[in-house]
């Protein structure tokens, strides 16, 4: 099973680290970039992604904000929250907004486990 | 921004810069979270290349009220001083915040000065040694100094005469959600700093191709 992922980060360079991990684990599957909540929500409603990777401290709407609206709008999406501000409370919130949370900088031992997590999870929601 | 030196740093370079001050200001907070006990809040860092004088013009514009800093200055393959800067009226507050409501003012105000200089080292060390480590580069930090004045004080940097007169100037608000402090982290690179700055960017940049 492929799964398309969206990553959305307004660091180029944090959105290339992403990738860097992604090619490294599922090099086949679909992933897109935005580089702010609002540009990834054009991007869902056009390409309806399975994996949102989502920073938190983005100018305009922040990754938490967003994390909590998708959760409403899709809950089956899976949402991982990436922020190297490892605060409780961030960490609280982002579990109450439905959403995984990922230490940054993003090592592919934490990507890997959320991604076969989600993909456990969807392959049991399509069977 | 100057011509020169918005050539001088790639769109790429620059957004490589801002998300590795993002990353050092992200785990300084997390460690001032431990000290307070409560969220801290943070913007988005702003990074920028100005004239020295722009960047004290800016800090003037941004606070005329009298201030607290505490500042370390760095060296190595970089150089210049990372300053966490709050209104002065505050500076009690962000105390209590840190060793608890239970002390009298007499034991607070004596703590003052300690309570501040070991919160300015935690966080500006946390933000420096995630930079130099991400870098990949050693950064040897002064201890920290407390220092009252204004704004435009604290960026007068004359005492230190082999610094150019451009800087890059990098600046992030923070703030404890559920108490009335807010300040922020204001970073000076020295300029002759900055060539080597943009090839340990670049090579930040080709790690993570």
């Amino acid at each position: 099973m492929k799964c398309k992922v969206l990553i959305v980060d307004d660091s180029k360079l944090a959105r290339m680290s992403v990738v860097k991990a992604l090619n490294a684990l599922h090099p086949d599957w679909p992933r897109l970039e935005a580089g702010s909540a609002d540009e990834a929500l054009e991007c869902i409603n056009r390409e309806s992604p399975d994996i949102v990777l989502l920073d938190f401290n983005m100018p305009g709407k922040d990754g938490l904000a967003f994390a909590a609206e998708l959760h409403q709008l899709n809950p089956h999406t899976n949402v991982a929250v990436i922020s190297a501000n490892r605060q409780v409370e961030v960490i609280d919130r982002a579990r109450a907004a439905g959403a995984a949370f990922l230490p940054k900088p993003l090592t592919e031992q934490a990507l890997g486990d959320f991604l076969d997590h989600a993909l456990r999870q969807r392959r049991a929601a399509a069977s | 921004m100057t011509a020169s030196i918005a050539v001088a740093l790639s769109e790429l370079e620059l957004d490589a810069l801002t998300e590795l001050v993002n990353l050092g200001v992200s785990n300084a907070a997390s460690s001032l979270r431990e000290l307070v006990r409560e969220e801290i809040l943070l913007s988005v860092p702003k990074v920028v290349v100005v004239t020295r004088k722009e960047a004290i013009a800016n800090l003037g514009e941004r606070d005329s009220r009298p201030l607290v800093a505490v500042h370390q200055d760095f060296d190595g393959d970089l150089r210049g001083r990372a300053l966490l800067i709050f209104p002065e009226a505050k500076s009690m507050e962000l105390v209590r915040a840190i060793v608890g409501n239970d002390l009298s003012l007499e034991d607070i105000m004596e703590l003052e000065q300690e309570a501040l200089a070991e919160t300015g080292n935690i966080l500006l060390n946390a933000c420096l040694a995630t930079i130099a480590n991400t870098l990949q580069r050693t950064l040897r930090i002064s201890l920290p100094e407390v220092i009252h004045g204004k704004g435009t004080e604290f960026f007068d940097l004359t005492q230190s005469p082999s610094l150019g007169d451009s800087v890059i100037f990098i600046y992030i608000n923070f703030s404890v959600r559920t108490r009335d402090i807010q300040g922020y982290i204001a970073m000076l690179l020295d300029l002759p700093s900055l060539a080597i700055l943009k090839s340990l960017l670049g090579a930040l940049i080709e790690r993570t191709r």
